[in-house]
């Protein structure tokens, strides 16, 4: 049986999967793009949490891995465009942290397409949404995180 | 080369150019040899060893040693001479604290390899020309140095040193034909599937003990984030395999770009787990992402996880490699 | 006492009998060359290695296990009592050493107040010992009196010349060999005797033959605590967990909480006195240095237990911890330094 497959990871006919989508927003950019698509009345899947932080280099692997250990099926990581950081460099950091853990995790048979990071801007509601539509297709095309996941944590 | 070096830190001890000397003591047997401060030539003449087991790396010591009152004498094989370089690099080590000299190496012998070779009741040992003959309650065994070498000393990447003051013995070169990253390749190139069951399987065996981060030269923060309680991290034993992921994902994360690759964390496994495929992960993909670069090799140049480029390959393209450029 | 005998080819259908009744575990290696106990599986064979790396403990005594979960619901907190009898299980091949190291384990969680975790699986499982036909450089189980050509446990197993011979020792080892009963024959205790000259001749090389616990027990406790060998014998101590894992007389742990997001659970897992903050507490921690910690795991195996255990020791000289110390430190190099301080 595939790994993924639907009968595996216990979802029924009748209760379509829906996944569990972390997203690390940027304060200056991303975040105020999901806010610009909001007040914009582009509608993104209610599936994504987002989480803000004053920064993507704010991000650390572990909060990463803890998004997927507690349940997340898919964790995405949104920042200003390289060399638009409010910091000046802090996404620089990210982006090579971000490289080197999706490469890991890749490494140890973690499914790839779980993990993303995007480049939004304030001004980019509408690629926010779009973004945020393809990612939850995409993870929801994967079925549940069973590799990553903290059993304890399974409902 | 024993002989020579316990003279010269006699010599260097009794010139009061160190107050101390950090080596390896004999033990029981042959293979148990222990990191030990040498206080004075009686000491030395006493315990003082260096053989085919003098695997350990002495330079984390240093961490805690030089914040004592004088100079201490340390003993670097190559590899641990990087890992020296590369503390002092990182403010670990007050440079003047510390008197290194670099001793040569030819590989170093491993004994639970030699227990796998169906060696066992070794009580002595004695090595010529790239052979150990071992003295078993059984009787005597030969092996070739090459057959039960440490894991790091098969995939060595140089014999020449880093940041010594003094060197005892000749100076050797890089090695041409390092192989160090064949083992990451073969796993690269099983499917996601294989690659998931194949980690599952070695690190479901961790124990937890923390020895490969106790031991690890780059791992000298004050307090780590796995005995932290305010970390939300901190675990004493894994209770679920995310647990033992999470723990060995972040202890290789935290020191890549910093890791030398001195190989102590998977000589030191009780569980024989090959961390080094994790570090070496890390370490081939910055040197295929962002440039060639070895930890410790000079003072200057900055930590590939320290530094970036405008046009740094994005994240996504990146994995799609799967690491393979 | 009668003796049964099978032939040593025979062992994997003797193997295969007992798992039908019963949960067997086995020393096995694992692919990767590690010696373990692991649950029995068709074709699975004995490890070549006198010991498995982590000790037997861990069949009673698990490194981490649930003890309650507490579901919380608006003000009330349900208390989930998660216990469950344990299966019958079986351990085969377990050395002198480890079967004594349960006597010792069950001197802390069989006292009152019982640990009823412990005692579940005490009571499912039944031992089977292997006398150890090649003792090595490690062993020094004569150290504490135990003898490893004349293992306990409730069977005991021999092997010698091409069979495997058992001894029952106790009902459950006797119901055990009646259970398997179609694949052996009785036989008279000869080989059995001859067995164990063998043994006893080979553990006159035995390097660590003529360590004593002399010098050890209740009675020196502040002269050894006060020892000026603890500073320089932890020095080259990093700290990890590995003597204290590995080792099958090491019983403390700590109790702690995950919360899941929906529950709590509470949950023990292995401690060791050699980290950080082992002991710690709100006031602090009363052992705040390596040396100290150092100090707190020798002076348990040595005096501490002794002093509270009519006299028996915490070591069971299995040598698990002189073969996988990273630095090479142990139990053997403590004694040995703080008898040369004494004389």
């Amino acid at each position: 049986m595939p790994m993924n497959s639907p009968e595996k990871n216990g979802v029924g006919k009748e209760e379509a999967f829906r996944p569990k989508i972390v997203a690390f927003c940027c304060n200056w950019c991303s975040y105020a793009g999901a806010d610009l698509a909001g007040t914009s009345r582009l509608s993104y899947p209610a599936e994504v949490k987002i989480i803000r932080v004053p920064c993507s280099c704010r991000v650390n692997p572990t909060f990463i891995l803890r998004a997927f250990g507690r349940g997340a099926d898919g964790v995405i990581l949104c920042g200003c465009h390289p060399g638009d950081c409010h910091y000046t460099t802090g996404n620089y950091y990210t982006r090579r942290r971000m490289t080197l853990l999706f490469s890991m995790l890749d490494y140890l048979g973690i499914e790839r397409e779980r993990t993303r990071v995007e480049w939004v801007s304030a001004a980019e509601g509408a690629k926010f949404a779009e973004t945020m539509r393809d990612f939850v297709a995409t993870v929801t095309a994967l079925g549940k995180n069973r590799r990553l996941e903290d059993l304890r944590c399974r409902n | 080369m024993q002989e020579l070096m316990k003279a010269r830190a006699a010599a260097l001890l009794s010139e009061g150019k160190v107050n101390r000397v950090l080596g390896w003591a004999a033990g029981e047997f042959v293979y148990d040899v222990t990191p030990t401060v040498f206080e004075s030539r009686e000491e030395l003449e006493r315990d003082f060893v260096y053989s085919p087991f003098c695997g350990a790396n002495l330079s984390k010591y240093l961490v805690k040693e030089a914040r004592k009152e004088g100079k201490i004498l340390v003993f670097l094989k190559p590899c641990d001479s990087f890992s020296f370089a590369q503390l002092v690099k990182e403010h670990r080590i007050p440079r003047e604290k510390v008197y290194a000299v670099g001793v040569e190496c030819y590989g170093k012998t491993d004994a639970t390899a030699l227990r796998s070779l169906g060696i066992t009741g070794i009580v002595g040992a004695a090595e010529q020309y790239g052979a150990l003959t071992l003295n078993t309650l059984n009787g005597e065994r030969r092996v070739t140095v090459a057959e039960a070498m440490l894991e790091k000393c098969k995939s060595c990447k140089t014999k020449e040193h880093r940041l010594c003051d003094e060197l005892l013995g000749e100076e050797g070169e890089p090695v041409s034909d390092c192989s160090r990253f064949e083992e990451v390749e073969k796993v690269e190139a099983m499917t996601p599937e294989e690659r998931f069951a194949f980690f599952r399987g070695e690190l479901s065996r961790c124990i937890r003990c923390n020895a490969c981060r106790d031991v690890c030269p780059a791992c000298t923060c004050e307090t780590c984030v796995f005995d932290n309680p305010a970390s939300g991290i901190a675990q004493k034993a894994a209770a679920d395999p995310f647990e033992e992921n999470l723990y060995h994902i972040i202890r290789a994360f935290h020191v890549a770009g910093r890791c030398t690759d001195c190989g102590e964390c998977t000589r030191v496994c009780p569980q024989r787990i090959p961390l080094h495929l994790l570090n070496r992960k890390f370490i081939k993909d910055i040197n295929e992402f962002y440039g060639p670069y070895q930890a410790g090799d000079d003072p200057e140049t900055p930590s590939p996880l320290t530094d970036w480029k405008p046009d740094d390959v994005e994240p996504g393209s990146a994995v799609r490699k799967g690491g393979r450029a | 006492m009668s003796t049964y005998r099978i032939r040593e080819e025979r062992l994997p259908a003797l193997f295969e009998e007992t798992a039908k009744k019963r949960k067997l575990y086995l020393p096995t290696d694992t692919a990767e060359g590690v010696a373990a106990f692991l649950p029995y599986r068709e074709g699975m064979t004995l490890t070549a290695s006198l010991n498995t790396s982590r000790s037997a403990k861990d069949l009673f005594f698990p490194q981490t296990e649930t003890l309650a979960d507490f579901k919380v619901s608006g003000r009330e907190i349900a208390v989930v009592d998660v216990r469950e009898e344990c299966e019958d299980f079986l351990l085969f091949g377990v050395r002198a050493c480890d079967v004594k190291s349960f006597e010792i384990l069950d001197r802390v969680f069989l006292a009152e107040p019982v640990d009823s975790f412990y005692k579940n699986r005490r009571e499912h499982g039944t031992v089977v010992s292997l006398a150890c036909a090649s003792p090595v450089e490690t062993c020094f189980c004569g150290t504490f009196g135990i003898d490893c050509a004349d293992p306990e446990g409730d069977a005991a197993a021999y092997r010698w010349e091409g069979y495997y011979y058992f001894v029952p020792l106790t009902e459950k080892g006797e119901e055990y060999l009646a259970s398997v009963e179609s694949l052996l024959e009785e036989t008279d205790d000869g080989p059995v005797w001859d067995a164990k000259g063998e043994i006893y001749r080979k553990k006159e090389r035995l390097p660590l033959k003529s360590l004593t616990t002399e010098g050890f027990g209740g009675e020196r406790t502040k002269e050894l605590f006060d020892s000026e060998k603890w500073e320089s014998l932890s020095e080259a101590c990093l700290g990890c967990g590995t003597c204290t894992y590995v080792c099958p007389t090491c019983q403390c742990f700590d109790i702690r909480d995950f919360d899941t997001g929906r529950q709590i659970r509470r949950y023990r897992c292995w401690d060791s006195c050699m980290v950080s903050d082992f002991t710690k507490m709100a006031g602090g921690n009363p052992r705040p240095t390596q040396k100290e910690r150092f100090r707190q795991r020798f002076m348990h195996k040595l005096v501490y237990f002794p002093a509270e255990n009519e006299g028996i020791f915490g070591c069971v000289g299995c040598g698990r911890c002189l073969a996988q110390c990273p630095i090479s430190m142990n139990i053997v190099k403590v004694m040995k330094a703080l008898k040369e301080e004494k004389e």
